[in-house]
């Protein structure tokens, strides 16, 4: 019903249907990283999941911030991860003991963080329809990269320049 | 689209991820729920941007990205860090800090 309705203000139906698939593929992945009883399992649905955001991203006309996504944590974090779970060789099969004792106090946890958070979107947002924009070009984001954002821009080289020189010393032999 | 729609998907990685923060025991488990919950954050910060035509959000996004990239370097070497001297990575056995 709410589906006739959207459609009759002028909605982007296809739009819709897209980010529904999505978003049911992607819930369905992150559930299954939390749950799976085997880590390479884990990571291989985190890339789904990520992989989602980004479609998601290209969704919200968010480009140059969608290709981010794909490089940086496709390319890169997901490499760290299997790196970091083949040196702490853990079991390439199934895996007791993944989760804590008292992990069934997570659930209501979950649940309850989930409800609340929907509750206050949907007081505050109820019905606002996102504006049809297109995709902002990037020359704007390079202009507040290097207009307003120039020195939060320097202090995150720092921090990644800082990051890479104390993972080495961490994870150096001597 | 709705608003509402971005923002719930969000919220709904972001309790998801929580619950594998909370019920986690390995500690590379518990860094991959807390990338479910960066993403969460960050899907909230485009939404917000398309909401408001301004691009600061995706800004924000980038630098989120950038910060999960650093955070997960660091993190993945204390892990290693933590098996060289251990030979495990269960968070539960590290309770030498408790009286």
């Amino acid at each position: 019903m709410s589906a006739v309705i959207l459609a009759a203000d002028g909605v982007n139906v296809s739009q819709n249907v897209g980010f529904g698939i999505i978003a049911a593929i992607m819930i369905f992945a992150a559930l299954n990283v939390v749950t799976t009883k085997n880590v390479v399992h884990a990571a291989l649905w985190l890339v789904v999941v990520l992989s989602g955001v980004a479609a998601q991203y290209i969704l919200a006309a968010a480009e140059f911030v969608a290709i981010s996504q794909v490089l940086v944590y496709i390319g890169a974090v997901m490499v760290l991860f299997l790196f970091g779970i083949m040196l702490t060789r853990a079991q390439i099969g199934k895996e007791a003991g993944l989760n804590n004792t008292g992990w069934v106090l997570g659930i209501p946890v979950g649940l309850v963080l989930f409800g609340l958070l929907a509750w206050v979107i949907l007081d505050a947002f109820g019905d606002d329809l996102l504006p049809d924009r297109g995709p902002a070009p990037t020359v704007m984001l390079s202009d507040q990269f290097l207009g307003i954002y120039l020195i939060p821009f320097l202090a995150i080289s720092f921090v990644l320049l800082a990051a890479a020189i104390g993972a080495i010393v961490l994870a150096r032999k001597d | 689209m709705l608003a509402v729609n971005f923002l719930l998907l969000g919220a709904a990685l972001f309790a998801i991820g929580v619950y594998g923060v909370i019920a986690r025991r390995n500690a590379v488990m518990v860094l991959m729920s807390i990338e479910l919950i960066l993403n969460a954050v960050s899907l909230n910060l485009v939404a917000f941007s398309l909401m408001t035509g301004a691009v600061d959000g995706q800004v924000f996004a980038l630098y989120v990205i950038a910060i999960a990239a650093a955070e997960v370097g660091v993190g993945l070497a204390m892990v290693l860090m933590i098996y060289r001297n251990r030979k495990t990575i269960a968070l539960d056995e590290l309770s030498e800090m408790k009286g």
